[in-house]
């Protein structure tokens, strides 16, 4: 058994079911993302972890102990949220202390305490500012080192950088997962933006109306996403349209495409769908990408280390990555140019 | 021109201030007149002096103490509760303490009366004490409407649904969460909310006339009509107190230094 199980959890708000038969086993230290656009249930799933919500039916248990029915407060779990809230009538100390006064530990300890999580967000030198005082990224960090400080058995991060600025969220991703490894807590981490979830997690939950559509690590959920919301919900993706020729080749655009074995399950002539990253089409003739499609590019976003073109295959819109070369000038818009792709890079698109 | 709206409004801030002054003005100098031909506070000492003065003024202060800790016993909690669970209830609530300013006291207090006469189930006008608390329930009816939008407008201010998750997360039972975080994040909407109090119930007349208590209203009408300069003094000097009040507010609102924040 995991160390936080979530099993056949339902959530009925009025007529609508938020939560469908979700099970999920969190490891002990593991960092979880559950990722979905907004009305998911992912955030429900989260604050029926904290006990905010109480399931309509299924369990939740830590380290082998059913919490379902317990109150918020005796189920020692640390939360941030999206919108900070730190006790504003509190100093950085006193609200980094808040968890340990109700729990009755010693002033001593509590001070000490109090410094080694300031310490360890880096932001020693603020103990006595009030929030206001504050920017919103220090806010952030002060309200993980309150959620950290009484030493909870699960960390929930509900959105908490959604409301940051991209530089700071960037930075600050980082940082709590730092910490994260360091102290070895066990995390869910809530978000609906893809690259936090895929850059942060060691797993990854895609919800998609309630249910859990994908569990797997990152590499798997952008790599191998086994629905076609996963697909497309995760990164961009070109889809073509393929014919079956035989067991392991199909027809795009009117060129032959060769996919490992095993992976065609339809029959010879059926039509499926298959979907290419916007990396794994290379523009012009590449060794080991047999399949050559001519293309006619119809956009160019020059975005720094990487170049998104656009370009209009035989009447389908593809988008591909390519480096930015400093000796190499990106095509123009309009020009004729050959995109090359492999059969392995090709994902084969379900339900 | 462009001076000419500047100058419309220094007219009518002038107006205003004429039409609010003039009255203060004329009774201050209307209370030192209490010896023929000269100015002198006799008047103020004459009410200061008297002992009845300070018995009843004390009364009440100690009175408007009670009441407004009381009052913010009840509204507070009561106001956090209907935001937090039953944001639903608020209108209705909301209307509920509008009604002491369309229910006339003479009414509420002859209802308190008859409940709680000496052969009631509840004989609380059967002692001193019990009036006493009687009295103070009365106050705080009356203070109601202003108590309860004090705070309600305090609360506000903060996220109160997400501090209060956020206290329950680290472990914060109710009692907690009511004195070290709501109370103390709306202390100025409550001091706000308590000077109103203080006001009313140190100027109730009819309350403590009909349930016979040594109040301070009750002698301010009873000397209004046996004296003639001492009212006025009197009035300057609820005016001095009251005034006070405020600007013991201002302070506290200024010594708190996270309120400067909401600014």
């Amino acid at each position: 058994m995991s160390f936080l199980d979530l099993r056949n959890l339902e959530k009925t708000f009025g007529p609508n079911r938020v939560v469908k038969d979700f099970d999920l086993g969190v490891e002990r230290g593991e960092f979880v993302s559950l990722l979905g656009p907004s009305g998911c249930g992912k955030t429900t799933v989260l604050r029926m972890v904290a006990g905010f919500e109480t399931p309509t039916s299924g369990s939740i248990v830590i380290d082998g102990q059913d919490v379902t029915g317990q109150k918020t407060a005796s189920r020692n779990i640390g939360m941030v949220f999206q919108a900070y809230a730190l006790f504003p009538n509190l100093t950085v100390a006193e609200n980094v202390a808040f968890g340990l006064k109700v729990k009755g530990v010693a002033r001593a300890e509590r001070d000490a305490r109090v410094t080694e999580m300031l310490r360890l967000i880096g932001l020693p030198d603020l103990a006595a500012r009030f929030p206001f005082q504050l920017s919103g990224g220090q806010q952030q960090r002060v309200a993980l080192a309150r959620a950290l400080a009484p030493s909870p058995r699960v960390l929930l991060l509900d959105e908490p950088l959604s409301a940051l600025d991209a530089k700071i969220r960037v930075s600050l991703r980082a940082e709590i997962r730092d910490i994260q490894r360091t102290l070895g807590i066990t995390t869910i981490f809530v978000t609906h933006d893809q690259e936090e979830a895929l850059s942060m997690s060691d797993r990854i939950v895609v919800m998609n109306g309630g249910i859990a559509d994908q569990v797997g690590t990152p590499f798997e959920i952008y790599n191998r996403p086994t629905t076609k919301f996963v697909a497309n919900f995760v990164g961009t993706l070109n889809t073509f349209d393929a014919i079956v020729d035989g067991p392991v080749s199909l027809t795009v655009a009117g060129q032959s495409l060769t996919l490992p074995e095993g992976e065609i399950t339809a029959r010879k002539g059926e039509r499926i769908a298959i979907a290419l990253r916007p990396e794994a089409l290379r523009l012009g003739r590449a060794e080991g990408y047999d399949t050559v499609l001519p293309a006619r590019v119809t956009g160019v976003e020059f975005m720094g280390s990487i170049i998104r073109l656009r370009a209009d295959v035989e009447g389908t819109s593809v988008s591909l990555d390519t480096f930015n070369r400093a000796d190499q000038p990106p095509p123009g818009i309009g020009a004729q140019v050959d995109i090359s792709l492999s059969g392995k890079d090709a994902i084969l698109l379900r339900g | 021109m462009k001076s000419g709206p500047k100058f419309w409004s220094w007219i009518a801030f002038g107006a205003g201030l004429l039409y609010f002054l003039i009255p203060l003005v004329a009774m201050f100098e209307f209370s030192l007149r209490a010896k023929r031909g000269e100015y002198s506070f006799q008047a103020y000492s004459n009410v200061l002096g008297d002992p009845q003065f300070r018995e009843t003024f004390s009364y009440s202060i100690i009175m408007a103490g009670f009441t407004i800790v009381w009052g913010v016993l009840l509204v507070t909690p009561t106001a956090f509760w209907v935001r937090l669970k039953m944001p639903r209830l608020r209108p209705v609530i909301e209307f509920i303490t509008l009604l002491p300013l369309v229910i006339p006291p003479i009414v509420i207090v002859f209802g308190y009366i008859r409940m709680y006469n000496t052969s009631s189930w509840l004989p609380l006008t059967g002692t001193a004490m019990g009036t006493n608390v009687l009295l103070m329930f009365g106050y705080s009816v009356l203070a109601l409407p202003y108590m309860y939008r004090a705070i309600d407008t305090g609360l506000r201010t903060i996220d109160v649904a997400t501090l209060t998750e956020a206290a329950q997360s680290l472990g914060a039972g109710w009692v907690t969460i009511m004195f070290r975080l709501i109370l103390p994040n709306v202390l100025v909407a409550v001091l706000s909310g308590a000077f109103l109090t203080f006001a009313i119930v140190v100027g109730e007349y009819v309350f403590a006339a009909l349930l016979n208590r040594p109040a301070f209203g009750p002698y301010m009408v009873w000397m209004g009509s046996n004296k003639a300069y001492e009212p006025a003094a009197l009035a300057v000097i609820a005016f001095a107190i009251t005034w006070f009040c405020m600007a013991l507010i201002q302070l506290v609102t200024r010594f708190s230094k996270h309120e400067r924040a909401k600014g």
